[in-house]
């Protein structure tokens, strides 16, 4: 069996990687907690916003972490803007159109950088990708590192812009009682766009976070999709908490999962999850509803 | 049906016979791969169009289908025609196992479309791990080139068996609209709960489209394996699959007998539009993405605007009609 080091350094990797995966969740979750969709794009979107970090560091020599700024405004400008001009206008009606529609959008923007980009895998090249630090048996990679805490901070200013501001109020009225935030003088359509976009700019944050230490094709989108799901559902849709927890969970169930079933066979672990959850207990960890 | 109708159908009947017969071999392997791009599709709509029940992961059984006949053939020895029928039933296993898990624990919509592309991920992993698949390599079929060995020397008899898999698939969609059973089905798909207290029994009605639908689509499969004498976990279980069967359906008009026909012509259609303006404008070389980007941009268009899909631009009452008595 496996020395229990090798087995903590494997929990230590898989909660430094679920740091990321709780970013991509918090925003497919806040969508389907405010609009009840569910966002078949989202993969595609982070990769899309993967080859945005791509190109910063490639044509203006942009650090990814320094990219961040720009990167999560310009996300959530997309976002918006996807979501005014296209999602919103068109998702009317069963909820699996909507999942159609945005399965559209993902074909469309999967092919549109395998056109553009080419099928090529990319990375970006920083001195300190090398970069780590032991603690016993556990190598920990120092970007790894970063993009662990990065994330928690930005949840935690997620939280707060949740919690204190007037739009975090309405984004939440929005969430809980739509007809009755619209009788309040919440501008509903508005407050949809806004939390789109604030998905979005997740995932630009994730990407920024990502790239030092990951590489990006036009497939990584669909490599994403699953385990942003999987995360959601396990801690339940539409809660926050339940991403955070479920993002950690995943990243230990991927790493554990290499560890004792070797590589192919351990990405199976995400996919049983999936499935398990939602025959057994579709509320997740912490839903309310199912 | 009108007369006139059954005169188009006549006369495209006899063009489809004809049409291997007089125009160059490549054009006769475009023809088989539109038949069974619409017999596939037509596999998907009869659950996800006829009984709604939206699935993400059809290949799933497509997989199964050309894992079963293929491992039979090459491990077992068995004859390809004898494995065809045994790959179907494995087709039927899965969507009843998938179904009966999936429906018990009352999963809808897009709940339902979700889980079925993670059975086909689960399916995936397992065939590029598994011993008797040979994992990732694949399998290869020794070409041994005989009908009565699945294998076919030139592209004539491979487009009309895919010709009369279309058609069988034609015959089973049409049945539907005539039987009760199809009556269920959209009664099911229109208001689960109104057709629960009409007294359906709508969990029985449910596995039975799934297997129906997984059965038609692992024959496909087999034909799949057959024709290119070669399978991988991608290509089997891949969401590429699963994405075509369901833009095929929801393109030409998903719930209606035509529709997987009407989209496959319009897909192949697209895509040899895309492959010429490649020959003709350098700039585009890579032809998959433009044709896949136009497919994105159609089935956009088709959820928002015309959920009938092409069928309804004929201007003929869709056959996805009102439900009638149950």
């Amino acid at each position: 069996m496996f020395d229990p080091q090798i087995l903590i350094a494997g929990v230590l990797n898989g909660l430094l990687a679920g740091g990321i995966y709780v970013l991509v969740a918090v925003g497919l979750t806040l969508i389907y907690g405010v609009l009840h969709i569910i966002n078949f794009a989202h993969g595609s979107l982070l990769m899309l916003a993967m080859y945005a970090v791509f190109f910063l560091w490639r044509l203006s020599g942009i650090d990814p972490y320094l990219a961040l700024p720009i990167v999560v405004a310009g996300s959530f400008v997309f976002g918006y803007l996807l979501y005014r001009g296209l999602i919103g206008r068109l998702s009317h009606g069963r909820d699996e159109n909507i999942l159609l529609l945005t399965l559209g959008v993902s074909i469309v923007i999967d092919n549109a950088a395998l056109l553009f980009f080419g099928g090529d895998t990319q990375t970006v090249e920083v001195p300190y990708a090398g970069d780590a630090i032991e603690i016993g048996a556990a190598f920990l990679p120092i970007p790894k590192l970063i993009s662990f805490g990065a994330a928690l901070l930005i949840c935690l200013v997620l939280g707060l812009f949740m919690a204190r501001t007037d739009t975090g109020k309405a984004i939440r009225a929005v969430a809980r009682e739509r007809q009755g935030a619209r009788l309040a003088g919440i501008d509903v359509e508005k407050i949809f766009a806004i939390s789109y976009g604030i998905g979005i700019a997740c995932l630009g944050a994730a990407a920024c976070l990502l790239m030092p230490t990951f590489y990006v094709t036009p497939q990584s989108g669909y490599a994403f999709v699953l385990v942003a799901f999987t995360t959601v559902v396990l801690g339940g849709m539409g809660s926050f908490v339940g991403a955070a927890i479920g993002g950690f969970l995943i990243g230990v169930t991927e790493s554990l999962g290499g560890l004792l079933l070797g590589e192919q066979l351990g990405q199976i672990g995400i996919s049983l999850i999936f499935i398990l959850i939602l025959l057994f207990k579709p509320t997740g960890l912490f839903g309310s509803k199912a | 049906m009108s007369s006139r109708v059954k005169m188009l159908l006549a006369i495209g009947f006899l063009a489809a016979l004809a049409y291997p017969l007089v125009v160059p071999n490549y054009l006769v392997t475009v023809g088989m791969l539109m038949f069974f791009a619409a017999f596939i599709g037509q596999s998907w709509n009869i659950a996800g169009g006829f009984a709604g029940q939206t699935s993400f992961g059809h290949a799933v059984f497509f997989g199964v289908g050309a894992y079963t006949s293929t491992i039979l053939h090459v491990s077992y020895g068995w004859n390809p025609w004898l494995a065809w029928p045994v790959a179907m039933a494995a087709g039927a296993v899965v969507g009843w196992v998938i179904a009966v898990l999936s429906f018990r624990a009352g999963l809808r919509g897009s709940y339902f479309a979700l889980i079925t592309l993670a059975f086909a991920e689960v399916f995936r992993i397992l065939a590029n791990s598994v011993p008797f698949t040979h994992g990732g390599l694949g399998m290869l079929i020794r070409a041994d080139i005989r009908p009565a060995n699945f294998q076919f020397g030139n592209a004539i008899w491979p487009y009309y068996v895919a010709f009369a898999l279309c058609l069988v698939s034609l015959f089973i969609a049409w049945r539907l609209t005539q039987s009760r059973f199809g009556a269920r089905l959209v009664a099911i798909r229109e208001n689960e709960d109104a057709a629960r207290a009409l007294g359906i029994d709508v969990f029985a009605e449910k596995v039975k489209v799934l297997m129906l639908s997984g059965a038609m689509c692992a024959a496909g499969g087999t034909f799949y394996a057959q024709k290119y004498l070669y399978i991988d976990p991608n290509i089997a279980f891949g969401i590429d699959k699963s994405v075509e069967m369901l833009l095929v359906a929801m393109v030409g008009g998903a719930g209606t007998i035509f529709g997987p026909l009407i989209g496959a012509v319009a897909l192949t259609g697209i895509n040899e539009l895309t492959r010429w303006a490649a020959a003709v404008i350098p700039a585009l070389k890579n032809v998959q993405p433009l044709s896949l980007i136009v497919y994105g941009i159609m089935l956009i268009l088709i959820v928002a605007r015309l959920p009938d899909g092409l069928m309804s631009l004929f201007g003929r009452p869709s056959s996805k009609a009102k439900p009638r008595h149950a």
